[in-house]
């Protein structure tokens, strides 16, 4: 037998002399460059593709596009394996392989087809009904049994190799679909001048001309497209996407495209993105999707060999490949017949045509004769025989009596349903039209035009016309050339139109939802048990609920509820359509946002000297921040930490603080501005002076702490905590812009601009000498604690230094400009050598601040305020300020709220555990007995125990009780005693020195 | 979504913050605490035409008042916050 027992011997667009080799369900087979998976295995004689979801029922190609709902195949291997994927989809490449899915062992041989006797169980609703006793087994049991018998395809395991990009465009006119009339509106606005983006999923513009046989202008519909699209890529504002499916529509004209750039290819080349996502921005829009057919409904019409009469002609005209020896069409209207002109054409045998009317016009009765076939007008499709494949058709004649023809081919044509789902997506609701015999879309989006099939008009010199006119009224809404008189002859009633056609009900199952396996007899047990509006009938039958999200199965379904309940099909409606019109994949969402590139890493200044150093870095946001720096030998992250500690309390050491957020202000209302924004009083502070500064939210919790430094007298820099930079930046701005403009006041955020580091222990004040020009008076006289100066580093650099202390020790901030941070870091590091200074990270630092009992991220949480923190005293009564009047509600003022305390084992040895729950002794650990939490806690060297801050309920009052402290998750208890928030030198004595 | 901002032009909703009503005005000092509570936490939600703050985040920083249909997302008006009572 030949490779390829069904390619015809001339004709398509493939090209015959660029074999490819491929291989499906680990047989080998060949194709051509220009055919698809399903085109090259159809032409090697394979016509079982898939099992279906639920019955395991033997189902073939049903369709030549992307609402294929039954070719689902697993593309490519190991971490690129791609589960679902339409074989109608998938242009060959060499080297592909595939295999089918949702089969046991085999394609041909599959034992869960069981199912298909046991339909009843799986009729529709059957999760509700039949897996709801005991409920322990649905976990076990009924669950994991399911998802073996039914599902899809098997996602890839490991990560996905590949990489997706996100890409903008912004145009005049965005014609969505290449077809006669999208070529025909993108030309119109094309040639105007107008910005034209055209897109279209298939590789090769063209839609229907490339898979039936017209004419237009004298030349064949195939050559015409192809001048069409060469005139289009030679105009300079015109772009043309192919591969390029658009799937939703978004408010205020965008756009969201996929361009399958390299799914045609093995491996995607180097630095190629597999997938892109493209977001077009566009002032006006042409609906030029063209229609999908629909699918007829009678028993046994899921055989494989059973074929959209429009997929026949795309296997026949497009790919040169047959899909039967012999066929049957039957038809509701003229649309089947073109497929019997098209096998008379070729010379191939049709058996019979079904058509529903009882009359038919004589040259249609001509065309059956050439092509050898027996008409049977006015009757009906009885049922199908075969196994794996089709090999008879039933059918009833129009006096009711049974034919048995013999055919492996069963072309149906039960009229169009414009593809309407982008145009919904935005709220509007399709209209059922008489003349179309279909939905259309009621009201389109703003800016969006229909053109073609998918506005109902379904011949070629409608389609084409329409096109022209819709493409240049788009163009001329954006002032481009002149909008076209009509053109078009308006919406007729068109003689070939069909009401949707639903055939009696015979023994075997008719399918309506091919994907997930939804019968006639489910949509009428919908009926029986109530679930009758259209929303219901699609949850409880999963009608439309595949991947191919119903674009063969709703209008069927829909129908036939409409019939059973009375009404018309206009009437009942469609679900409503949502975003994507066809899967996209995850990746491309993602685009590059994904890993370490989820989003932008930040690294300060001084990163490459922590680097150097070894350190571990931890992630503050966006920030890598040094954490800790092993020393070698150490043994663990609390060794190094202990000896961090260690080192800055008794001698020097060195933390980067550049990631704490930074704004400077100027102007004459700057310190009367930070008077409203801080609790505290900011005004009466000094220039050459720096002030801790808490600011709450204007419901009078905490918002951010940090320090505000005067440098001039209209010139302030003030800090806030690393993970609330953007926040007060933005509530600055809110304040100033919404609350008080008429403040002359400017800031601007200069969080990247300088580097900062603390400079703690008690020798910092050598090694800040030693770091400054030789001039430099930083003596406890000259610079006292909160002091804030403009120095001059040894090298003549503009340093400010800052006296502040979050450690509790003597400690200094430096800030130097950005681009000398590393610099500035390193020239530390060596002046501070002979003091044997250490650089510490962030844990260390940590450590330090719960020793000094300094509230931050534990206690800053959001929902503690100034009283809470023992800040209370710092509210000023002078002036109104942001959170000043609701921070003294009853509520907030209230003494039994958890308030900070510190705490530190009984037995001194113990480890504490943050999270823990303060419990009284001998109290039961439930949530009614809680009285607080322990919010951070340390292992302080310099005490040598664990310590910890906590938020304990009447708290102030409490020092010195023995509480419990109770951490269920980590399963551990510790007696602890309630002290004062500081640990460590509570006069401050170190700070000062 | 797409907001006109008056400094920078057409620009995607993402790249704007939102805060919600922007007829808010805040009390003084002494106001009753009905009124405060008023002004921090109720809010209309109505479905139609409101005016809401949002901030040109990464644009030009400006918070801006835009009237917009809540329930079609159609965009009325965007006027600059700080030249609010000036164009009025």
């Amino acid at each position: 037998m030949s490779a390829h027992p069904r390619r015809l011997p001339t004709g398509g667009l493939i090209d015959r002399a660029t074999k490819l080799s491929f291989s499906f369900d680990g047989a080998a087979y060949t194709g051509y460059a220009g055919d698809t998976l399903a085109s090259a295995l159809l032409a090697s004689g394979v016509s079982l593709f898939g099992r279906s979801f639920k019955y395991h029922r033997p189902r073939g190609l049903l369709s030549a596009g992307s609402e294929e709902p039954n070719a689902l195949v697993e593309l490519r291997e190991g971490a690129r394996r791609e589960p679902n994927t339409p074989a109608t989809m998938i242009e060959l490449y060499d080297g592909l392989t595939a295999v089918s899915q949702n089969r046991f062992p085999s394609l041909r041989f599959d034992l869960l087809a069981v199912n298909s006797l046991l339909s009843p169980l799986f009729s529709a609703g059957f999760y509700y009904k039949t897996f709801m006793w005991p409920a322990s087994f649905w976990e076990k049991l009924y669950e994991p049994m399911i998802r073996r018998a039914a599902g899809l395809g098997r996602a890839a395991k490991s990560a996905d190799p590949d990489h997706y990009e996100r890409a903008t465009l912004f145009c005049d006119v965005l014609v969505i679909g290449a077809g006669p009339a999208g070529l025909a509106a993108a030309l119109a606005a094309g040639r105007t001048g107008a910005r034209v983006v055209l897109c279209d999923e298939d590789p090769q513009p063209g839609g229907r001309l490339l898979s039936d046989n017209e004419i237009i202008d004298g030349v064949p519909g195939v050559r015409w497209a192809s001048q069409a699209v060469a005139e289009l890529d030679s105009l300079p504002e015109v772009r043309v996407l192919r591969r390029t499916t658009l799937f939703g529509i978004y408010d205020h004209g965008v756009y969201a495209a996929v361009e399958r750039v390299a799914d045609h290819k093995p491996v995607p080349d180097d630095r190629e993105p597999r997938h892109r996502l493209w977001r077009i921005v566009a002032r006006s829009s042409v609906l030029a999707t063209g229609a999908t057919e629909r699918p007829l409904v009678f028993g046994g019409n899921d055989r494989p060999g059973v074929m959209l009469a429009g997929a026949v002609r795309s296997y026949l005209n497009r790919f040169a490949a047959a899909p039967g020896g012999t066929a049957v069409v039957v038809t509701s209207g003229d649309s089947g017949w073109q497929t019997v002109a098209d096998f008379a054409r070729l010379g191939l045998p049709v058996a019979a045509v079904v058509d529903r009317r009882p009359v038919l016009p004589p040259a249609l009765i001509d065309l059956a004769q050439r092509a050898g076939a027996r008409v049977f007008a006015g009757g009906t499709v009885a049922g199908t025989g075969g196994g794996l494949a089709l090999n008879r058709v039933e059918i009833a004649d129009a006096q009711g009596r049974r034919h048995s023809i013999a055919a492996d081919l069963l072309a149906m044509a039960g009229g169009w349903n414009p593809a309407i789902q982008l145009a919904c997506h935005l709220g509007g609701k399709p209209a059922w039209s008489d003349s179309a015999a279909a939905f259309i879309a009621g009201t389109l989006p703003p800016g969006m035009r229909a053109a073609g099939a998918a506005g109902g008009l379904f011949r070629l010199a409608q389609a084409l016309a329409s096109g022209s006119e819709a493409g240049a009224e788009a163009a001329a809404d954006c002032g481009f050339g002149q909008a076209l008189h009509s053109v078009v002859t308006p919406e007729q009633a068109d003689a070939t139109a069909s009401p949707i056609w639903l055939m009696p009900a015979t023994r075997q199952k008719a399918f309506v939802d091919f994907q997930h396996d939804v019968a006639t007899t489910d949509v009428e047990l919908a009926h029986r048990e109530g679930y009758r509006s259209v929303e219901h009938l699609k949850r409880y039958t999963t009608l439309g609920m595949a991947t191919d999200q119903g674009r063969l199965a709703n209008v069927n379904g829909l129908a036939i509820m409409a019939t059973l309940t009375g009404q018309g099909i206009g009437e009942a409606g469609t679900t409503r359509y949502r975003p994507p019109y066809t899967p996209v994949s995850l990746g491309a969402l993602a685009g590059h946002h994904r890993g370490l590139d989820y989003r932008p890493t930040r690294l300060p200044p001084a990163h490459e000297v922590a680097e150097a150093r070894r350190a571990v870095f931890t992630e503050a946001g966006a920030w890598q921040r040094a954490q800790y720096f092993p020393a070698p030998g150490e043994s663990g992250w609390l060794q190094t930490v202990v000896r961090e500690v260690t080192a800055v309390r008794q001698g020097v050491g060195v933390c980067d603080v550049s990631t704490l957020g930074k704004i400077e202000l100027t102007g004459p209302d700057a310190a009367g501005f930070l008077d409203r924004i801080y609790a505290n009083m900011i005004s009466t502070l000094a220039v050459g002076r720096a002030r801790y500064g808490l600011m709450l939210r204007e419901d009078g919790f905490v918002m951010d702490d940090g320090t505000v430094a005067r440098l001039e007298s209209e010139r302030f820099v003030v800090t806030t905590t690393t993970a609330q930079a953007g926040g007060v930046l933005s509530h600055m701005e809110f304040c100033h812009q919404v609350l008080w403009p008429e403040l002359d006041v400017h800031f601007v955020s200069v969080s990247d601009q300088w580097a900062q580091f603390a400079l703690a222990g008690p020798r910092a004040r050598q090694v800040l000498q030693a770091v400054l020009d030789s001039g430099a008076d930083v003596s406890d006289a000259q610079f006292p604690f909160m002091a804030a100066g403009r120095f001059r580093s040894a090298g003549g650099a503009t340093v400010r230094v800052f006296r502040i202390s979050f450690s509790g020790s003597l400690a200094y901030e430096l800030a130097v400009p950005a681009r000398n941070g590393a610099v500035a870091m390193a020239a530390i590091l060596a002046a501070g050598t002979p003091f044997g200074i250490v650089p510490y990270g962030t844990e260390a630092m940590s450590v330090m601040r719960i020793e000094k009992g300094h509230p931050a991220g534990g206690e800053l949480n959001g929902q503690t305020t100034a009283a809470d923190l023992g800040l209370g005293r710092l509210l000023s009564t002078k002036k109104d300020f942001i959170g000043r009047v609701l921070a003294q509600r009853p509520a907030l003022r209230d003494a039994s709220r958890p308030a900070l305390v510190g705490l530190r084992p009984v037995d001194r040895s113990a480890r504490l555990s943050g999270g823990a729950h303060f419990i009284a002794p001998g109290a039961a650990m439930t949530a009614s007995e809680d009285q607080g939490w322990v919010s951070s806690v340390a292992f302080s060297p310099s005490l040598g125990h664990w310590i910890g801050l906590g938020l304990l309920g009447h708290g102030p009052s409490r020092h010195g009780e023995i509480l419990r402290a109770c951490d269920p998750v980590r399963g551990v208890e510790t007696l602890v005693e309630i002290t004062a928030p500081c640990h460590l030198d509570p006069e401050g004595v170190q700070l000062r020195g | 979504m797409r907001i006109p901002c008056p400094h920078c032009g057409a620009r995607g909703s993402e790249e704007f913050l939102f805060r919600g009503a922007a007829d808010l005005v805040r009390p003084s000092a002494d106001a009753s605490a009905e009124t405060w509570h008023d002004y921090v936490h109720l809010r209309d939600n109505p479905a139609g035409q409101y005016n809401e703050l949002w901030q040109h985040q990464h644009g030009c920083r400006r918070w801006l008042v835009v009237t917009r249909n809540t329930a079609t997302h159609q965009i009325f008006a965007v006027v600059d916050s700080a030249l609010r009572g000036r164009a009025a």
